[in-house]
């Protein structure tokens, strides 16, 4: 908080992190260059797990960075800004994450069902925030967006098994013929 | 788009919006007129009006009565938290906001202090702890919650609790706090350790009746298990304590001395033992402390051990009764392994068996006070030269508090004839070296000997908007003054030559020599010109007031190109005058034993006087004023006034153009207006004259 007043901006999200138990990045997304090369990016996760694995506390300051997270099970996910920025609109937007990620996992937030699904990951963490600026808030319609765009592409293990369905049917057709 | 349903939409488009119009005030003010009305449904574009509002409030001064401030304070019952805090936090960061427009920002971050989400804990606690910085009286109404929150598994919130706490907390509390401080000190890290260590050193100053509380944490504090940065952190707080409060500093001391026996930073010990040999001479019981510097003696490496000795050493100049001891625990010194230490040893043992107060005093209690670097250039000069005479300390110039002050600052290089030796190596000198080598670079100064001061701030001779910007500075020499005028040409279709400032003495018998010109003052490059001026002999003569004009040639020239007409014509400016005062010629020494220097140098030359300084509203200000007019150094924090005390003793310390010391002695006493009475003593009677001349 140096700058007494707030410059009225857009860009709140510094980046979006997801890590694995081990402090291992599983996807992540920086918005600005604080970390511009991917050496300091690994060790700025190194150091932000280590310090926020241990102890659930929500929101830590670290290294001039206000940072909130949330994890589950095997995973934990980060939404970090400035540390002047609203810390409830960073809440907010880590809320939104998770409760998407959540309901395409369909409550099982592991990190086996997410590697599965990494691709709509992917598209959601897109859809949340772009550059920097909070594109959408809500789970309900991020996941809408998603699912849109993935139409013809069938992806939870239900279309797989439709697949897999479809392909039978077309074998005894083909036998049948 | 801002009138869009989808709540996104709105925020995007209002963001857009701002972008677009955010140079233009009008298009701004209008924007917040026209939707600070209609309520925005996306609490993202509402947390977007609030800064936009807060900015513009900001800007333009409006104070609480404006419509934007109504508006921040309706956020605060918006019914998400989000535009809560955002309005609450613009609220309380807004400029200029008095403490009563604060409270309902601070009763709702008060709300947040006790919810279960440690998000909101966080937030509203970081807040106040910002708010606690200019105003901790508008946080005490929090203090409750906030203590609840010492122990929140949140170390973050915790600690932010805590510093927030010794920010607003009373004198009463204090107690109670360091007792819970403590119980979690053990559990945080090092970087947190040293935040709380600040707050404790800051509430110190505040309340320094409870420094009894304080030391004892502290020393607590200093044998736990802790990484350099944090002992020094607590070592710095601890000194600081000691030099700013009469009463901590018996406690302290062997607080210090605890800490010193079981130190493994040898940095942090020689600096505690520098303290022990300024302050243990003067506490009552000085004995007390040799045990604990001579242990050093015994167990540490060379470093602590030289420091240890120069320390036992200060004891014995200081205390009579001690020397005959110190004389035995110096002589088993003597055959020390390092060298330093031994040489340091022998040197002390032979200076204190002369049993004369004043060479122990000039060689053990006050140091060196000349500068480093102004001694080796001398030392060089000498060499070089080589003459008969024995090399004359009094021709270096002399170090001084102000000037140390200004080492970090590189000096400021000027352009013009002195350009040639601005190459130097600017590092460790300071701002009189520079001056001293630029002025030695130029031949008709060459002859005036060593530079003994230069005036510390560049006195402004016009208004800083004017065509012409003329800066004066004095350079005092043993019996000259050069006046070094540092010109910038603000006007850009004008070149200007052969600039002079020419000189009349108005007042005082001064009498002008020479003036060196600048050839050439370009558009926004400064140029210098200098003038020589003679002392009077009478050496009771020394102030005097100049009038000053400006002379040049101006060339018209084209202003994108710079280049000059033929023709020129003559033209004159007339600058502000020039004051020399007594202060110029007086440097500032610190004298760390005042007594024994004023023993030394006896009352032969003493002068006394008493005034009435009726216009004087406080003691704090004669002291001010009196340092200034004196150019004096202050001696043993006498600089400082208790502020409950209706009478004052002001001791300074300085050294007179030609190396003689001066000490002044000033007693104040405060009813309705100051009365001083003023004693003088130096080594020569024309000196104590004219600085006692410099407060009538």
């Amino acid at each position: 908080m140096e700058a007494g007043l707030l410059e009225p901006s857009m860009y709140t999200v510094k980046g979006v992190l997801i890590l694995d138990n081990d402090g291992e990045r599983i996807l992540s997304k920086y918005y600005d260059d604080t970390y511009p090369t991917v050496k300091e990016q690994k060790e700025f996760e190194k150091n932000l797990f280590n310090k926020t694995s241990r102890v659930n506390a929500e929101i830590v300051m670290f290294e001039g960075l206000t940072c909130v997270y949330r994890s589950n099970i095997d995973l934990y996910f980060y939404v970090i800004g400035s540390s002047s920025e609203n810390e409830l609109i960073l809440v907010s937007v880590l809320n939104a994450f998770y409760d998407t990620v959540s309901q395409i996992l369909r409550k099982s937030v592991e990190k086996k069902m997410l590697m599965d699904n990494l691709d709509v990951m992917m598209l959601a963490m897109d859809e949340l925030v772009d550059g920097g600026v909070i594109l959408d808030a809500e789970a309900a319609s991020i996941i809408h967006k998603v699912a849109a765009k993935n139409d013809d592409v069938p992806l939870s293990e239900r279309s797989v098994a439709n697949v897999l369905q479809s392909a039978k049917d077309q074998l005894k057709w083909s036998l049948l013929k | 788009m801002v009138s869009s349903d989808s709540v996104m939409v709105q925020y995007h488009g209002l963001g857009l919006l701002y972008h677009i119009k955010k140079q233009d005030r009008l298009a701004i003010s209008k924007l917040l007129n026209k939707f600070t009305k209609s309520q925005m449904k996306s609490p993202y574009a509402m947390c977007m009006m609030i800064r936009i509002a807060a900015k513009y409030l900001d800007e333009e001064d409006e104070g609480t009565s404006s419509a934007y401030y109504d508006f921040l304070e309706n956020c605060l019952r918006h019914k998400s938290e989000m535009v809560i805090y955002e309005a609450a936090r613009a609220l309380v960061n807004l400029k200029n906001v008095e403490s009563r427009d604060l409270c309902p920002a601070i009763a709702v971050l008060q709300l947040f202090l006790s919810s279960p989400r440690p998000t909101l804990r966080f937030a509203a606690v970081r807040t106040l702890n910002k708010v606690a910085m200019s105003q901790p009286a508008s946080v005490a109404s929090c203090n409750l919650d906030l203590e609840n929150l010492i122990t929140d598994v949140n170390r973050s919130i915790a600690t932010l609790a805590i510093t927030t706490l010794l920010k607003t907390g009373s004198e009463s509390s204090i107690d109670r706090l360091m007792k819970q401080i403590s119980s979690f000190m053990s559990e945080i890290s090092d970087e947190f350790k040293i935040v709380v260590v600040d707050a404790i050193k800051s509430l110190c100053m505040k309340f320094p009746r409870k420094h009894l509380v304080m030391m004892t944490f502290l020393s607590s504090m200093l044998r736990d298990d802790g990484g350099f940065e944090y002992k020094k952190a607590i070592v710095n707080t601890i000194i600081d304590i000691v030099e700013e409060n009469s009463d901590a500093k018996e406690s302290g001391l062997s607080h210090l001395c605890e800490f010193i026996e079981d130190c493994e930073h040898t940095v942090l010990a020689t600096r505690i033992l520098h303290l022990l040999g300024r302050e243990g001479p003067r506490s009552q019981k000085p004995a007390k402390y040799i045990r604990f510097i001579y242990n050093r003696v015994i167990l540490e490496n060379a470093a602590v051990r030289a420091a240890a000795v120069t320390t036992l050493a200060k004891f014995g100049a200081h205390c009579e009764a001690l020397t005959p001891s110190i004389l035995v625990l110096l002589s088993r010194c003597l055959l020390d392994t390092d060298d330093e230490v031994r040489d340091r040893a022998t040197f002390y043992v032979n200076v204190l068996k002369e049993k004369d107060k004043a060479l122990s005093s000039a060689y053990i209690l006050n140091g060196l006070q000349v500068s480093v670097v102004g001694l080796e250039r001398a030392l060089n000069a000498y060499v070089k030269e080589a003459p008969d005479a024995p090399f004359d300390i009094k021709t270096v110039p002399l170090a001084t508090a102000s000037m140390q002050e200004q080492m970090a600052k590189p000096g400021k290089p000027s352009v013009g004839k002195s350009e040639a030796p601005t190459s130097q190596p600017t590092v460790a000198t300071s701002r009189q070296e520079v001056y001293a080598e630029q002025l030695a670079a130029i031949p008709e100064f060459a002859s005036l000997g060593p530079l003994f001061k230069s005036s510390t701030k560049p006195l402004e001779l016009t208004e800083s908007e004017t065509e012409y910007v003329v800066h004066c500075v004095k350079h005092v020499f043993a019996r000259h003054i050069v006046f070094q005028y540092d010109c910038t040409n603000t006007l850009n279709d004008q070149v200007l030559e052969d600039v002079t400032v020419d000189m009349e003495v108005s007042e005082g018998e001064y009498e002008i020599l020479k003036t060196i010109a600048c050839p050439s003052l370009p558009y926004n490059t400064p140029g210098t010109t200098y003038a020589l001026v003679k002392i009077p002999d009478d050496q009771t003569e020394v102030t005097g007031t100049f009038s000053n004009t400006m002379k040049f040639i101006v060339k018209d020239c084209d202003p994108n190109t710079g280049e000059a007409d033929e023709e020129g014509y003559n033209d004159e400016y007339v600058l502000e005058d020039v004051e020399v005062v007594v202060a110029d010629h007086v440097q500032k020494v610190l004298k760390t034993n005042f007594a024994a220097s004023w023993e030394e140098i006896g009352d032969s030359h003493e002068m006394k006087d008493t005034y009435a300084l009726s216009q004087m509203k406080s003691l704090e200000e004669a002291v001010k004023q009196i340092i200034e007019y004196m150019g004096m150094q202050s001696c043993e924090r006498s600089d400082r006034v208790p502020s409950d005390k209706k009478s004052h003793v002001l001791l300074l310390a300085g050294c007179y153009r030609g190396g003689h010391d001066v000490l002044v002695q000033t007693k104040l006493a405060f009813s309705d207006g100051v009365t001083m009475q003023i004693t003088v003593r130096s080594s020569e009677a024309n000196v104590s004259e004219v600085v006692l001349s410099a407060v009538g």
